[in-house]
């Protein structure tokens, strides 16, 4: 008797969490990614959006029963496309900071990122402000590292500021730059891949709290939908599992 | 929607930095493709076939190909080669105002050359034939008739390319150059309002295009002036001694 009240409470909580998930599930979403920030997120052959932001979105989709789609957009108008309705969400490692908070919320983080120098093997470069004096240091445009450039070392260093991160990497290749200010773990991808060969993480990482995750409009039901399948696949092991597959270390 | 007019002010003084950089990139390359616009021209007109053929491939290319590209290949693909990374030209390509320049030298070079062609093959032939019978020989006609009669005839199609080459400039924000665009793409990083920073940036682009319109009418007006045909009563007003 007992056990059959309990058989009862279960499948009614699995009928009503069925029922709202699938609820959820007539509206699509639609999930906006760069599609030029290796090995986060980046177009394959078939012109196909992929990484590790890819990866995570569709393990949270799976994870909240929801159907989903995956656009690309370039990252200068990710946020605007987002308030103008043509996607519900942005999964393209986006920092939380609070120019964008202004405009757009964000999900709890789904991992953390930290600054890091890049520059030529074997050629001194002291990352402080005083040794930076005079050179010449590229960032992608309108992320983070850009944003530190511009605010702590503008006085001193000439900045160029790039439309992809692609190109910011060849122009350090061309030795147009001395050094690059990257997010770290791209970094680290492209320092793995022939194209890097020859340069290296210059200085210490610079910790600026750098918590990225998942933006979507102001007061959008989604944010706590999202938040809570990044708990549920951080908790049931998807998430190390997609983590391992692009990097040897946790980067949660 | 709101409106933020303080964030056009306040970053105002940036975007009129970039004015200036606009401003050196249109007026520098033009000046540049229009000195090399020139001899295109003439060789395209010549009646030698081999002396036809350089300038029509060189035309082919850049009219057939979008100027970004243009300038993607000459910023990023030269800095491929070691070659060119070793050789003497790389403290200027290595510069990405110079490159700009020089992409725009050459795209603007390559339809300039066609307008020039054009007005030199509008020229009446009588006017020609009357060189001929002076007596003036091939490079004195073309100094004195020919490319004084061209310039006046491809003015207003030359004053079009201008204003393309100046909204065709904001393409040097894509390789790192602060113009008007590129300027206006790095406020909006940070401050998300594109309406109103790219309607200011719009507005600067259209105030300049009014200044390059209005300066190339009094152009016209000097160097056209034998087109226009005023009726006595109108000479009267300028000059009374003529009122009979």
């Amino acid at each position: 008797m007992k056990l059959s009240k309990v058989i009862t409470a279960l499948s009614l909580v699995t009928l009503t969490a069925l029922g709202s998930s699938l609820a959820s599930a007539g509206d699509k979403i639609r999930i906006a990614t760069e599609g030029a920030y290796a090995p986060f997120n980046m177009t394959n052959e078939q012109g196909e959006a992929v990484g590790f932001d890819v990866d995570i979105a569709k393990a949270l989709c799976a994870e909240m029963k929801a159907d989903c789609e995956i656009v690309t957009q370039d990252w200068d108008g990710i946020i605007p496309g987002l308030m103008g309705r043509k996607y519900d969400a942005i999964v393209a490692s986006m920092s939380i900071t609070e120019e964008r908070l202004r405009v757009v919320d964000f999900t709890e983080p789904y991992y953390s990122n930290v600054l890091a120098f890049v520059g030529p093997e074997g050629k001194a470069l002291d990352t402080s402000k005083e040794g930076l004096k005079g050179l010449t240091v590229g960032a992608q445009r309108a992320t983070v590292a850009g944003q530190y450039l511009e605010d702590n070392l503008a006085d001193v260093v000439n900045v160029k500021l790039y439309d992809t991160q692609d190109n910011a990497y060849l122009d350090l290749s061309a030795g147009r730059l001395d050094a690059l200010l990257s997010d770290k773990f791209p970094a680290y991808d492209w320092l793995q891949s022939a194209d890097g060969k020859g340069f290296e993480f210059k200085g210490e990482d610079i910790d600026i709290d750098d918590k990225i995750a998942i933006a979507v409009r102001k007061g959008d039901p989604l944010k706590d939908k999202f938040s809570a399948a990044i708990k549920a696949i951080v908790d049931n092991g998807t998430y190390a599992e997609i983590n391992a597959k692009y990097f040897p270390f946790s980067i949660y | 929607m709101n409106w933020n007019w303080d964030v056009i002010i306040e970053h105002l003084p940036r975007l009129l930095d970039g004015v200036w950089v606009t401003l050196q990139l249109v007026f520098v390359s033009g000046i540049a493709g229009l000195l090399l616009a020139v001899p295109l021209a003439l060789m395209r007109t010549s009646t030698r076939i081999w002396l036809r053929a350089l300038p029509f491939a060189y035309i082919f290319f850049f009219r057939g190909t979008p100027l970004l590209v243009q300038i993607f290949l000459i910023y990023y693909g030269s800095s491929q080669f070691e070659a060119v990374r070793e050789s003497a030209l790389w403290p200027i390509l290595r510069e990405p105002y110079w490159c700009a320049i020089i992409a725009f030298t050459l795209n603007t070079a390559a339809y300039s050359a066609e307008l020039i062609r054009g007005a030199i093959q509008a020229i009446p032939k009588g006017e020609l034939e009357a060189a001929d019978v002076f007596g003036m020989s091939h490079w004195l006609k073309v100094r004195r008739i020919v490319l004084p009669r061209a310039f006046g005839i491809v003015l207003p199609a030359y004053g079009n390319e201008l204003i393309l080459m100046l909204k065709g400039s904001s393409l040097a924000s894509t390789i790192t150059l602060l113009d008007i665009t590129g300027a206006a793409r790095t406020i909006i990083a940070r401050t998300y309002t594109p309406l109103e920073i790219f309607f200011a940036a719009g507005m600067l682009y259209l105030l300049i295009s009014a200044l390059m319109i209005g300066g190339f009418r009094v152009l016209e007006r000097r160097l056209n002036r034998h087109h226009h045909y005023r009726a006595p009563e109108q000479i009267s007003k300028i000059d009374p001694r003529l009122a009979e």
